[in-house]
């Protein structure tokens, strides 16, 4: 093993140290170890692990774990922001109904997001007690993590995480002395980032192509294998352990009245700053807060624009940097907080080539399912490049505007599309000068030459 | 489930599945409701053995599992991490996606590309290295992020390129 290689090697870090994280104010990290390795079982327990399930399983019937969480007001962190007690409220529950499954989505893939890595590698077993307190309140027969082929590391702590939490009665029968049986099996995709579109994921783990599927009947009435199947992402689930452990008040007062949702975030940034990384943060810190964590712009650099949950969130301005990052206050600004993830783009950024990539991500990650997004997305990267160019028409900008509506929500069966749209749309109203300067000026040039 | 279920099933007599791949196989639909859910990960048990998934092993692979060959066919040519062409050793996957973009993705891709000689889908001669892009490989921190087989790296300049490929041989 060369130093190079040593050096190189990527690994899942929180800026955090740990004097800084606390168990009352930063469950998801306080328990991560500074060499950045997975805890073990006995780690965890040490750590108050399993607290939480013990409590849910052997305290709570099912429906006052869904009012619990639903009191906490537990949002989706995969960056739709649903609430996770409402969603566990819809699942088709009843003596006549079969237990269906419940599936950890952990097939993190959207551009400019490294937050459920960290927690799938280093803290495996929180994922796991948040899927069976999910699975009792649902009355789920059997979990699937449904990991990207990617995350080898992952899937080794998963594996490991799933013997140890088997051997120690965590899964299998009567978990706790209580009853309840549910176990888990890890499935490792094999890329394309449609699988992490909630029905695509439900085909792709029946084993096939991973086209979405229309809604409804939405997952929790008819999903796996027809049956009622609850998917939730990695970092929501693993919110859920601590709301059971310390109540919904105190996941309330985490986020110390800057947002009217509860609990902390997993925030990161990337792009052009001097400090990138991950920080455990209460939601609704400002993006101004969290670009002070990262160190400001590199120097050199200007901040012109910034995603702030994904590629498929809309950019946003340096002024709305003062926005709480939270679901609500990044929508009305216009875009959506997504994974809570910034991407922060310099002045020196061509705007027209950051869109022609991420059109070009798109693209080729469209499921080709429907018609808008299977044409709409190679056409949008068609006009891009032209632009990119200088070889742009004229009409290509208002082009590029109808191809925005036509991806957008209510066109395609799926969010796809519509998470195309975003970054285009928003650049178009922001960036408008970019685009037109990229549109050719016949003959003047040519004659010239 | 029971082989003899067999569905439209061309078995093709240039192509066995190893015993110990088929056990695999039929091994892994004991996690699902239905055969048809192993289908990828029998795909990859194949490709781990050959290094990609050739023509001859799909009714193979459908034939193990009871299903029809075009189901499996249909799955197969979905995934991008399943290869229908041989590859190199070694296959290196180079993150494509924004943040790694802003970071002189570019400038690295070019620079593989010159140093291996090849482009995008293609293998070296001598049957070392695989060039592909991949989604955001969710090492944005480190970007531009690449992996070689299971391992992944960031951020990787090009005067990192030779010492990095040295330990693929």
């Amino acid at each position: 093993m060369n130093a190079t290689i040593d050096r190189l090697r990527y690994r899942s870090q929180l800026r955090q140290p740990a004097s800084e994280r606390h168990e009352d104010s930063h469950p998801l990290t306080w328990r991560l170890r500074e060499d950045n390795e997975s805890i073990d079982l006995a780690e965890y327990q040490r750590k108050n692990g399993y607290v939480g399930t013990q409590r849910a399983l052997t305290e709570h019937s099912a429906s006052e774990v869904i009012d619990i969480v639903k009191e906490a007001n537990v949002r989706g962190r995969g960056g739709a922001g649903f609430p996770a007690g409402v969603k566990w409220s819809l699942t088709l529950q009843g003596e006549d109904i079969p237990r269906g499954y419940l599936v950890c989505n952990a097939d993190e893939m959207e551009p400019g997001t490294f937050k459920d890595r960290m927690l799938l590698e280093q803290q495996p077993h929180l994922l796991i007690e948040g899927m069976i307190i999910g699975a009792y309140a649902n009355n789920s027969r059997f979990g699937y993590i449904f990991l990207r082929d990617e995350y080898r590391a992952a899937a080794v702590s998963i594996t490991r995480a799933l013997n140890e939490a088997r051997e120690a009665g965590w899964l299998g029968k009567n978990i706790a002395g209580s009853g309840f049986d549910f176990d888990i099996a890890l499935h490792t995709g094999a890329g394309r980032y449609i699988c992490g579109e909630e029905t695509a994921l439900l085909n792709s783990l029946e084993g096939h192509r991973a086209n979405p599927r229309d809604k409804p009947p939405f997952p929790g009435q008819s999903g796996a294998w027809g049956k009622p199947t609850v998917v939730n992402n990695v970092e929501t689930l693993c919110n859920v352990p601590g709301v059971l452990q310390h109540g919904a008040d105190w996941y309330q007062q985490l986020s110390g009245g800057r947002s009217d949702d509860g609990g902390t975030k997993l925030y990161g940034v990337s792009g052009q700053v001097e400090r990138t990384g991950l920080w455990e943060l209460p939601i609704g810190t400002t993006g101004e807060e969290l670009m002070a964590l990262a160190g400001g712009m590199q120097s050199g650099h200007e901040l012109k624009a910034w995603l702030p949950g994904g590629g498929s969130t809309g950019l946003l301005l340096p002024e709305h940097l003062e926005l709480p990052l939270d679901f609500d206050s990044i929508g009305k600004a216009g875009s959506r907080l997504g994974t809570g993830l910034l991407t922060v783009i310099s002045r020196q950024q061509s705007i027209v080539a950051l869109l022609r990539n991420l059109e070009q991500f798109f693209a080729r990650e469209s499921c080709g399912w429907c018609t808008p997004c299977r044409e709409g997305l190679p056409w949008t990267v068609k006009v891009l490049q032209a632009l990119e160019r200088g070889e742009g028409e004229p009409e290509d900008i208002e082009l590029l505007q109808q191809l925005g509506k036509g991806l957008g929500p209510g066109q395609t069966f799926c969010a796809h599309a519509p998470g195309a749209s975003m970054p285009l749309t928003s650049a178009l109203k922001y960036f408008r000068d970019e685009f037109e300067a990229g549109v050719a000026r016949p003959h003047t040039a040519v004659e010239e030459a | 489930m029971s082989t003899e279920q067999t569905v439209n099933t061309i078995a093709s007599d240039r192509f066995e599945l190893e015993r110990a791949d088929r056990e695999a196989m039929q091994q892994e639909c004991e996690h699902f409701e239905q055969p048809q859910a192993a289908c990828i990960e029998a795909l990859k048990i194949v490709q781990r053995r050959y290094g990609w998934v050739p023509d001859d092993a799909i009714p193979a692979v459908a034939e193990a599992l009871g299903l029809p060959p075009a189901n499996v066919e249909g799955v197969a040519t979905f995934y991008s991490l399943i290869f229908r062409q041989p590859v190199g050793r070694h296959v290196i996957l180079l993150c494509d996606s924004s943040s790694c973009f802003l970071n002189d993705y570019d400038t690295l891709r070019a620079a593989f590309e010159e140093k291996l000689g090849i482009g995008y889908g293609q293998t070296t001669e001598d049957g070392r290295f695989t060039l592909l892009p991949v989604c955001c490989l969710g090492a944005c921190d480190r970007g531009p992020a690449l992996m070689i087989d299971d391992d992944t790296f960031g951020p990787v300049r090009p005067e990192d390129i030779d010492e990095l490929l040295e330990t693929y041989s």
